[in-house]
Parts: C-alpha cells; sequence; structure tokens
C-alpha cells in the first residue's frame, strides 16, 4: 500500500495527500444555514467517519461530495478536482472510481440482483459479457450473497440482503474511494456486526478510502481511523477515537456519554 | 486530471524474461479497471495465446495494484484454471483463493411448454380479480357511507373539499382549451357541409345536440381520465412505496374512508360540473365559427338553442359525468391501491388505470347512448 500510497501522493501533490478536499464551504437552505465555512480533508487511504447531530448537514456534505448538490460557495474537490468545472470524461472517470452505498440501498427494483450489480460494469461497453458474469459473481461472493438469490428481485429480498448487494454494487467498479450513508442503519446488532466485518475483509483486499455517515458507536469504533464531528455549522473535532473523545464541545459530550451507556450495558449482560 | 495514467498499449502491462532456459512472464504495472479498460481485448487475446504454453512461469510479483478486473481478466485467459507455473505475493493469495472457487450463475427458471395456455388463463383469472377488486371496493365505499350517514363528524371534508380544487378548478384550463378548439373544428366542417344544401342554419342542431349530448361529457371525462386518474393512481401508488398506506392502516384510519371515498365524491362532484364548463366553451367556438363561416349572428345561435335542443340532452350530458367522474376514480383508486412497493409496478399501475378508464368510460358513454336512445331527440 505504501508504494502505492506514495504514488498516488505524488499524483495529487497540489492537495497534500487529501483524496477529498472541502474548503470554506457554505450551504444553506432557505434561513437555514447548514455549512458554515466548513474544511474537511480526507486523507488517501483512511476511513473517516462524519458524525453530527440530525441536521448538522451531515448527509448533505456528503452529497456535496457525491456531485448531487451544488454548494453555495467554497469547494469540494475529489480526487483534486472540483465536479463542477471539469469536463465531462474527468467527471466519468470521477464516477467510475467512487462507490456508493445509499442508505436504502437504491437497488433499481425493475432489475434483479445480478442485473443491479452488472449495470455498472455493463455501462462501462469496454468488457464482455462472460467477464461481467465472474466479476459479479466475485462480488456477490465477497459480499456473503448465495448465488440462488441472485436471479431474485429487490423487491423479494430482506434488509440485511438490500444493504449487502447494494454493497456489491457499490464495489462493482473496483472504486478507490466507497462512501457509506449510514452503513448499519437498520439492522439488527448482529448483522451490523458482520456487516463492518466485511467492510473490514474487504479493506484489506481492496484498499479503498471509506468516508461514512453512520450513528453507530460500535461501527464508529471498529472500523474508522479518523472521526469528524459536525457541529455549529462545521468540522468541530477531527481526529481517532480517543482524541475526539477528550473534547469538550457539548455535543461531543453528550454523543460519548451515550457511548458510555453502551458500554454500561455491555457490562451488564457480561455479569 | 494527469493522475489516470493510461499506458500508451497493451505490451506495457507485461515483459517476458527468460533465465536459465526458463521463459518467465513477469506482469508489470497497475491491473486496475481503469487503466486496463482501454486494453481488454487485445490484453485477453495476448494472455490466452500466452497461457498455452504450459512451461511458462506467470509472475506476479511485480504488479503494483490489482483489483477484481485484472484478477478476471487473467482467470480467463488461464481459462479459468490456475497455471501450472504462478509466482503470487502472499497478499495477491486471497484474491485468487476466491476467484477459484466461484460459483456458477444459476439458470434462470425455463418458461414451461404450456406457457401460451398458462398466459391466456393467468390473463383470465387476473380479469377476475380486478372485477371482484372493485366490486370489493364498491361495497367497501358503501358501507362507508352507511358509517359516515351516522357518523357526520368524521365526513372527510378537507379531503372531498382538496380533491374537487385538484380534480376540477385545476383542470378548468385544459378542458376550456380542448373544447374550444374542438368546437371550432365542428362548427367549421358542419358548416361547409351544410352550405352546399343551404340549410345553414342547422349548425345550430348539429352543434347544440353533439357537444351537449356527446362531446361535451366524453371531452371532459377523457381529460380528466388522462389528467386526474392517473395521478390519482400514482399518488397511491407512492403512498404504498412510501409505507404511508400501512401507517394509516396502523392509525385504525380505513384507506376506503380517508383516500378513495373523498376522490370518488370529489370527482363525482367536479366532473358534471367540467362537462358544463367543456360543453359551453365548444358551443362558444361552434358559435365563433358559425359567425365566421355563415355569418350567422350570435344573437341567433343564442336565442334558438333552446328551441332545438331539448332540455333532457343536458341532464343526459351531467348524468354521463356524474357516472364517469365516480367511474374514473374507483377505476384509478383501485389500480392504485394495487401497486406493489416498485417503480416498475408503478409505472404498470398507472398506465393499466388510465386505459382501463379511459376504455370504461367509452363503454359507459355506449351503454348510455343505447339505454337514452329515444330521450332527447326530436
Amino acid at each position: 500500500m505504501t508504494l502505492i500510497g506514495d504514488d498516488q501522493n505524488t499524483q495529487y501533490n497540489n492537495v497534500q495527500d487529501c483524496i477529498i478536499e472541502v474548503k470554506g464551504l457554505h450551504t444553506q437552505f432557505g434561513e437555514n444555514v447548514v455549512h458554515q465555512d466548513l474544511n474537511l480533508c480526507v486523507h488517501n487511504g483512511e476511513v473517516l467517519a462524519l458524525v453530527g447531530g440530525s441536521g448538522s448537514g451531515k448527509t448533505t456534505l456528503l452529497r456535496q461530495m457525491l456531485g448531487l448538490e451544488t454548494p453555495v460557495h467554497g469547494t469540494v474537490k475529489v480526487f483534486g478536482c472540483s465536479r463542477f468545472d471539469c469536463d465531462y470524461n474527468l467527471l466519468k472517470s470521477i464516477r467510475i472510481r467512487s462507490g456508493v452505498l445509499f442508505q436504502s440501498g437504491a437497488l433499481f427494483s425493475a432489475l434483479s440482483v445480478y442485473d443491479n450489480v452488472a449495470f455498472p460494469l455493463r455501462e462501462l461497453h469496454s468488457l464482455n459479457e462472460s467477464m461481467i458474469r465472474d466479476l459479479v459473481m466475485l462480488k456477490l461472493a465477497m459480499v456473503a450473497i448465495d448465488t440462488k438469490h441472485a436471479n431474485k428481485m429487490p423487491a423479494d429480498l430482506s434488509g440485511g440482503m438490500i444493504k449487502r448487494v447494494a454493497l456489491a454494487r457499490a464495489l462493482a467498479l473496483d472504486p478507490e474511494l466507497l462512501f457509506l450513508d449510514e452503513p448499519t442503519a437498520g439492522l439488527d446488532p448482529e448483522l451490523s456486526e458482520s456487516f463492518v466485518e466485511l467492510i473490514l475483509t474487504l479493506r484489506t483486499e481492496m484498499k479503498f478510502t471509506i468516508i461514512m455517515v453512520t450513528h453507530d458507536l460500535s461501527t464508529l469504533s471498529t472500523l474508522s481511523d479518523r472521526i469528524a464531528v459536525l457541529a455549529d455549522q462545521h468540522v468541530v473535532a477531527i481526529g481517532n477515537l480517543k482524541e475526539v473523545c477528550d473534547h469538550q464541545h457539548p455535543f461531543i459530550q453528550s454523543f460519548f456519554k451515550a457511548a458510555h451507556s453502551q458500554t454500561k450495558l455491555a457490562k451488564i449482560v457480561r455479569r | 486530471m494527469s493522475a489516470i495514467y493510461h499506458p500508451p498499449s497493451s505490451s506495457a502491462f507485461y515483459r517476458l524474461a527468460s533465465e536459465n532456459g526458463l521463459s518467465r512472464l513477469i506482469l508489470i504495472g497497475a491491473y486496475t479497471l481503469t487503466t486496463l479498460e482501454q486494453h481488454l481485448p487485445t490484453l485477453t487475446a495476448e494472455f490466452s495465446a500466452y497461457a498455452q504454453k504450459k512451461e511458462l512461469y506467470w509472475d506476479l510479483t511485480e504488479i503494483e495494484q490489482i483489483d477484481t478486473t485484472g484478477v478476471v481478466l487473467l482467470w480467463q485467459a488461464w481459462n479459468k484454471k490456475r497455471p501450472e507455473y504462478l509466482i503470487l505475493r502472499p497478499d495477491q493469495e486471497n484474491i485468487f483463493k476466491r476467484v477459484n472457487k466461484l460459483p456458477a450463475l444459476p439458470k434462470p427458471t425455463r418458461h414451461d411448454l404450456w406457457w401460451p395456455l398458462t398466459a391466456l388463463g393467468s390473463r383470465a383469472l387476473l380479469l377476475w380479480t380486478h372485477l371482484t377488486g372493485l366490486i370489493i371496493l364498491i361495497g367497501q365505499l358503501l358501507l362507508d357511507i352507511k358509517y359516515l350517514a351516522t357518523h357526520p363528524t368524521r365526513i372527510p371534508w378537507r379531503e372531498i373539499s382538496a380533491n374537487l380544487y385538484r380534480t376540477g378548478a385545476q383542470a378548468l384550463g385544459i378542458t376550456a382549451l380542448v373544447g374550444f378548439l374542438i368546437g371550432i373544428v365542428l362548427s367549421y366542417l358542419s358548416s361547409q357541409q351544410l352550405q352546399m344544401f343551404g340549410a345553414d342554419i342547422f349548425i345550430v342542431n348539429i352543434l347544440g345536440i353533439s357537444i351537449i349530448r356527446e362531446l361535451g361529457p366524453m371531452l371532459a371525462a377523457i381529460l380528466v381520465a388522462g389528467r386526474s386518474g392517473s395521478s390519482m393512481t400514482a399518488q397511491l401508488g407512492v403512498m404504498r412505496v412510501t409505507q404511508e398506506l400501512d401507517a394509516l392502516t396502523v392509525m385504525g384510519i380505513p384507506h376506503s374512508q380517508r383516500l378513495v371515498l373523498p376522490k370518488v365524491i370529489g370527482l363525482g362532484i367536479a366532473m358534471p360540473l367540467l362537462v358544463i364548463w367543456t360543453s359551453a366553451i365548444a358551443l362558444l367556438g361552434g358559435m365563433l365559427a358559425a359567425q365566421l363561416q355563415l355569418g350567422l349572428s350570435y344573437q341567433y345561435f343564442i336565442s334558438a338553442l333552446p328551441n332545438v335542443v331539448p332540455i333532457a340532452n343536458l341532464w343526459l350530458g351531467l348524468g354521463k359525468g356524474i357516472v364517469c367522474g365516480m367511474t374514473i376514480a374507483l377505476i384509478a383508486c383501485h389500480f392504485g391501491l394495487r401497486i406493489k412497493p416498485n417503480t416498475e409496478s408503478l409505472g404498470a399501475g398507472t398506465t393499466s388505470s388510465v386505459v382501463t378508464a379511459i376504455t370504461v368510460v367509452i363503454i359507459i358513454d355506449a351503454l348510455f347512448a343505447i339505454v337514452f336512445s329515444d330521450v332527447g331527440l326530436m
């Protein structure tokens, strides 16, 4: 990884190892100011978790990184270029190099599981059908989806399976950059743990940068390298779990107090 | 961006080395989708050719980065088995192990030989379920009306008035436009024919009877079926997708009472009003064209109209309006409630709702024509 990392450093030397760089971001919906002078740098190869209260603009920030929303002021640069002032081919290559797992899966309900995962591959128009088949089966095996489900429609799947198929689709193009929006929301603890395990194993195999929005503390602690806390319209703290926990901001205190009660629960259960 | 490095040719991906009489194929560079994309066909062909040589050593240790596309490319070139001599880095071992036990895609279930028969049968059954479903919905609405008659505080006035506004007031523009144009065209064409026989003044009879009895109600009904019917079906369908229907059920509010009944009543009231409006505007258009084409004065047209068109025709038109309006709303709601929570079903449901509603409206018109064949005609 170091070799590749260094190699990519030279490629992104103008942004100093930032795979995503947010500078002076200002977002406003009507009268409601969501972000004000927000700065953030996502390092290459790390797992960054975005944390914040509801309405703090986590999902909006994620959507701006994805190019789904335009910021009022400021820039959001992905792979060293902004989505709104680069040419079509570059934009296409950015889209190919990033994968997204939407909160509710966003699988195409008209397509089967197999076709959902094959869709981005087919859209490239450069892979033949037998390669696509092998790639899809490989991706489905990676997310532990049994082959007998390959011909099912999304409506026939359970919530956990929808998440895993959506992850397989997000991984279809071997992205360097993976966006996860609440990856474990709506899954039971066991499923969410196995989902986190899955992402961890995939990370060692495929080596990508992950940006995720999550509220789940166990996901946060096991998966993330750094945590960025959004409050008061900007990033109030960024660092590893310990550094962030020590921060004195009231939101962080109350957020991790909940974490504290969770460990209490674990203690009770152990007893 | 120069960040994506595109090797100039496929030969940039490997080099051949031979030492001590052993030939070694050393793969170099990044084997990722972004770099490989342009060279896939040539690389597949070249690697397949190399894979024929059994004594060739495949050296993958110098690959900078390999993703699943690269693995699958090699795997296909090797004809789905590892070559005799393969040198891998430990970290590459994992992904090759995975591809080794790749399961085959299950075959889609095949159509059986009786499919024309089963397809026909399922069509007939579908028609039957639609019929029974509609009858059940009508029955449920009657029960709701009975319940509301004894609990007048529960009558959904707000919903009824909202539907009246959405399906009635907001449809005034489009029905007026279409009615006016049809009136002009009909009047213009008829007056040309009538002029040949010198029967100019009969334009009032033709326009009066045809518009008030037939065209006004039909135009309004078909426009409303396309406009309001589709929106009602789509609205209920989206409510199914977003689980709003389930939320209403668990709150103990029946769909039929809060969603279907206001639509049926609302359109039942709005439709006859729209019929009058469309007929009036169409007659206005006709009158205008008659004046231009035949020089028939407006005063004569208006004063002759009540004498040549019996009032029964107006009641007939209004009756058609009420029946068609309620039917359109019923059909739209029936199809809307049957939509399953996926996009495919939403599209199919809306289409069949509009097609069915327009067909049924025309059938109703035909029935009216037969039943009231001796009413309102002199």
